[in-house]
């Protein structure tokens, strides 16, 4: 079992707060996607204990930069792709990020006979002013009409919004997430904006050219989020994501679940269990690298804690939270009674965030309240081991 | 020795001492052009970039003066701080003549005159030198008007020069010949040296310089340190050009180095006297004192566990600094460091500085305190150098704090912000004197802890640094003195408690409270941050709980970046100090002695 990640690195134009990597520039575009069918069959050459383990491709996830601007003959020549180097489950997943500006009812309708199952739509704000202050390629009224539209194709569909930005009033945040209820949206990513470094976003912020995040402000709107949603009847299953029942994102669960996956494209992350790999950041040296034949890869391993480390910050994140006695089957390359220590020593640890409130213990589960939620990283470095 | 002059300068911070040494060095061709690099006499380090001298040095100048006769001058430089005052008096009764520097474009500060007193004390020749005369600025006839009223000299006797340009500085070298009478002595007396100043070197140990008032000292004597009574082998001795200069013999009346090997500094106590074992002189030189340290404060590794290293270091600091001293002391909140005793502020800071620059340790320094004596009900007296040595009021008769005499010496548009800020330190005014129409003296006593803190700073800016100041202990008084403790979330933090007047508590506390709200990082949960006063709380803040800690994104590209972060932030909370269930930063620690209004 393992999931595919495509990498799309290309936008309209870039939004104030964004740290993905992507290029504005469309013109090595028909190379770049030459290069990524070229990496997706030279990937069981490089990894071949990798491939060989996967299992089965579940998900399959188009992200970016902005994949609604690939053609359907793009998409079609990607996923054949796939199809010839790994096994395919059928019933897989494959979701495909578009943005609203990029939706019309014929791309709709091709991305449904590619086989795209899920869509997921960055609309982040029906607010002219918020889509205007991020920097966003579309307006307020292609985020509304672009998502009833994609109702009508699709029932699978999530959309991101982006609360916490300084003229988002709480009652604007009340106005963006019932819009999205109301049309029946099964699935909810809501990001609060995070200050990236190296954005036009820091620099206008230092500058004094824009106002700062307030943390207080963010945390206020996250907690309104929580109520609204658990009302919808939204599942609340990652801390940035909902989703009705049955329509929880199985690509990015299996993220949090330590699954496999692979990357494609340039700054993709794989990871196989124990290892984790990406490619450069960097769409003419990946181009050029991939026509000689290479995959321009760094790697690292995971050391058993590292492993911990990790599944401590990632599944705390989560509604299910932490499991201590999956550490035991999941972390590798570790004795046996040293990992009971560290189950042992988690476990202990976790006692006064109990008595604080931010934490409950159900046996050998750990989960975080709505408050430990919001103190989901601090709380998981100080259970963090060295 | 008829040939010989020893003299130093006097002048305040910035006059242009070292600019002028420079240049008699220059002229005089001591030193050549290519190795002259400014201020050849600051060699430290840090006493380039502070401005100031910390360890007083000594170079002998070989001059052909007019008459056509070689003359040897010492100069001796002295330090130029408060904190040193006792050093200054050592180099100064190592000389026959002084030139007393004052900027054309600044005047008389009181630094200076305090130590002209003490260079008249010791009957020395004054001869007065207006400084930086090249300047748009200068006022020379205002600046004259001020030397004539101080020492009473006759106009004429005035030398105007500019260390900048080299301006009269030949005159300058003529008066030194003149005007400064050659050193009496007799060399074939008992030896008797004036140590006035000791150097670490890291190869050859301690390298004493002395004076020689009588007798002659030469290689491989027993000599004899009278106030130590220890005895050493004088493996090298010589004169000091701008290196050592090796000679078999230094006779009375010179000025030189000795090498007998010591290696700590303890043993060379400035103002003690050299003689030699075989012969004794009968005499000790008169004026010596043991420096007894006026300020304290705990010095304590950032890590625990760097306090070996940290010992060691401070091992070595007081090789070559004796004025330094150190006993152990734990704290519950920073584990094991030192209790350190300090001349005053500027050498506690010089201290901590060259523990970072040389040795380099990162080190928290607690809040400092003066030394404290407390009469006990039982009859006893204690010394109290540290907040944790402070007795149970209940136990306690009562306190007693030491006092100052403190010298202000101003422009008369100032007095009534120098008056409201020594009221405001518990001074008591005690005279005050227009030296000329433009200047006048303040004199106050005043609690020596008051000055501890801010007290520099505050007359720097309330008189835009038109105000010279200058202190001498003047002994110990009753006090109402009490211990005030900081408390985070109920547990004491033993490294911010401080002793202070009562009447001076609650401000303080205040302040410090308000202090570490700034400096605290907000945590899972509230902070108290609390001021007592035994079980009064005095001020008090609260920060509020951390509302948020959380990324936004965590999908497959960002899970090693994510954990890295994490990693570091751990990382650094593990530097942090744990009191009770409340981390603190260093800077915490320190929050005390960044105090403002
Ligand atoms: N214009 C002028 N500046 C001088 C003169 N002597 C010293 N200075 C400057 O005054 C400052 C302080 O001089 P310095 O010799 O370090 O003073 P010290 O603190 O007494 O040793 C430096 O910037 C010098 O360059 C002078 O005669 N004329
Ligand atoms: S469209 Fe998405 S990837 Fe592109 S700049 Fe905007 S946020 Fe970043
Ligand atoms: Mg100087």
């Amino acid at each position: 079992m393992s999931g595919i990640y495509i990498h799309i690195p290309f936008c309209k134009q870039a939004c104030h707060y964004c740290n993905f990597h992507f290029s504005t520039s469309l013109r090595y575009k028909n190379e770049l996607i030459a290069a990524l069918l070229g990496e997706i069959s030279l990937t069981k050459d490089f990894f071949p204990e990798a491939v060989k383990n996967a299992g089965a491709v579940e998900t399959i996830y188009f992200g970016g930069g902005t994949p609604s601007l690939c053609t359907k003959e793009e998409i079609d020549a990607i996923l054949s792709q796939i199809s010839a180097s790994f096994e395919v489950a059928a019933g897989a997943e494959i979701t495909l990020e578009a943005n609203p500006d990029d939706i019309t009812e014929e791309r709709l309708l091709q991305w449904k006979d590619s086989g795209i199952t899920r869509l997921s739509i960055g609309i982040q704000s029906f607010f002219e002013e918020d889509l205007v202050w991020m920097n966003r390629a579309h307006n307020s009224s292609q985020a509304w009409n672009s998502l009833q539209l994609a109702t009508k194709y699709f029932d699978n569909i999530t959309i991101d919004l982006i609360y916490g930005t300084p003229g988002l009033t709480d009652d604007k945040w009340k106005q963006n997430v019932d819009r999205v209820i109301s049309l029946g949206i099964p699935h909810i990513s809501c990001y609060a904006l995070t200050v990236e470094p190296k954005t036009p976003l820091q620099k206008m912020i230092r500058e004094h050219k824009l106002a700062d995040v307030d943390p207080d402000h963010q945390s206020a709107q996250f907690l309104l989020l929580m109520t609204w949603l658990a009302d919808a009847g939204f599942e609340h299953y990652e801390i940035s994501n909902f989703a009705k029942p049955g329509f929880r994102s199985r690509h990015n669960s299996s993220y949090w679940k330590g699954k496999p996956y692979f990357g494609f494209g340039p700054s993709a992350h794989s990871f196989d269990g124990e290892s984790r790999w990406w490619n450069i950041a960097n769409n003419t040296t990946y181009i050029r690298s991939i026509e000689q034949g290479a995959i321009p890869y760094e790697k690292e391993v995971l050391t058993p804690v590292q492993q911990v480390n990790e599944m401590i910050m990632i599944s705390l994140r989560t509604l299910e939270g932490l499991d201590t006695s999956r550490l035991i089957q999941q972390i590798k390359g570790i004795a046996q009674d040293e990992i009971l220590r560290m189950k042992q020593t988690i476990l202990e640890e976790s006692a006064r965030y109990i008595s604080n409130g931010l934490m409950v213990r159900e046996g050998d589960w750990l989960r975080l309240t709505y408050e430990g939620k919001l103190l989901a990283d601090g709380i998981a470095a100080d259970l963090f081991f060295d | 020795m008829k040939n010989i002059r020893n003299f130093c300068i006097i002048a305040h911070i910035d006059h242009g001492k070292s600019t002028l040494a420079d240049r008699l060095l220059q002229q005089t061709n001591t030193i050549s052009d290519r190795d002259m690099m400014d201020q050849v006499l600051d060699d430290m380090d840090l006493e380039r970039e502070k401005g100031i001298t910390i360890k007083s040095h000594a170079i002998q100048i070989n001059y052909k003066h007019a008459d056509n006769k070689d003359y040897v001058l010492n100069l001796i430089d002295t330090p130029g701080h408060v904190d040193f005052s006792y050093e200054v008096s050592r180099a100064l009764a190592a000389c026959e003549g002084a030139l007393l520097l004052v900027d054309a474009t600044q005047g008389i500060q009181a630094q200076t005159i305090s130590n002209l007193y003490l260079a008249i004390e010791n009957d020395l020749e004054i001869i007065p030198v207006i400084n930086k005369i090249d300047m748009d600025g200068a006022m020379i006839e205002e600046v004259e008007d001020q030397i004539v009223d101080l020492i009473g000299c006759k106009r004429e006797d005035i030398l105007h020069a500019s260390g900048r340009t080299g301006l009269g500085v030949d005159k300058v070298l003529d008066a030194i010949v003149n005007r400064i009478p050659a050193p009496e002595g007799n060399e074939e007396a008992p030896l008797q040296a004036l140590i006035f100043d000791s150097v670490f070197n890291s190869f050859r140990g301690i390298i004493v310089y002395y004076r020689i008032l009588n007798g002659t000292i030469r290689k491989n004597d027993i000599v004899k340190f009278v106030s130590t009574d220890q005895q050493y082998g004088a493996d090298e001795i010589g004169i000091l050009k701008l290196k050592m200069t090796e000679r078999k013999e230094v006779k009375a009346g010179d000025v030189g180095y000795i090498i007998t090997g010591i290696k700590n500094a303890k043993e060379v106590k400035v103002g003690d006297t050299i003689t030699l074992a075989a012969n004794p002189t009968p005499e000790q030189i008169k004026g010596f004192e043991e420096v007894k340290p006026m300020v304290f404060a705990g010095i304590y590794p950032v890590n625990t566990d760097e306090f070996e290293e940290l010992r060691d270091c401070m091992d070595k600091l007081q090789l070559n600094d004796a004025s330094l001293t150190y006993e152990l002391e734990t704290s519950q909140a920073l584990g094991f460091g030192f209790r350190c005793g300090f001349l005053g502020m500027l050498h506690m800071e010089i201290i901590q500085e060259r523990l970072e620059r040389e040795f380099d340790q990162t080190v928290i320094t607690t809040v400092p305190n003066v030394s404290f004596i407390a009469h006990t009900t039982k009859g006893e007296t204690v010394q109290v150098n540290n907040p944790t040595e402070f007795p149970d009021p209940v136990k306690t008769e009562s306190i007693e704090e030491p006092f100052i005499k403190a010298q202000i010496i101003t422009k008369p548009d100032y007095i009534g912000n120098i008056m409201t800020l020594c009221l405001g330190k518990r001074g008591l005014l005690i005279n005050q004197s227009y030296l000329t129409p433009t200047r006048v003296e303040l004199i106050f006593e005043m609690p020596l802890t008051e000055i501890v803190f801010d007290f520099y700073d505050k007359l720097k800016s309330q008189t835009r640094g038109y105000a010279s100041f200058d202190y001498h202990p003047i002994g110990y008084r009753d006090s109402d003195i009490v211990k005030m403790d900081i408390l985070l979330n109920g547990d004491k933090v033993d490294a911010l408690s401080a002793l202070i007047h009562r009447s001076r508590a609650q401000d303080f506390g205040r302040k410090l409270c308000e202090k570490l709200k700034e400096l605290l990082p907000r945590q899972q949960f509230q902070i108290a941050i609390q001021a007592a006063v035994g079980a009064k709380v005095i001020a008090r803040e609260t920060i509020s709980a951390m509302r948020k800690d959380v990324t936004a994104k965590c999908y497959g590209g960002d899970i090693s970046r994510k954990r890295k972060l994490l990693e570091k932030q751990k990382e650094g909370k593990k530097r942090m100090r744990q009191i009770g269930n409340v981390e603190v930063p260093q800077e915490a620690f320190l929050a005390v002695l960044k105090l403002d209004d």
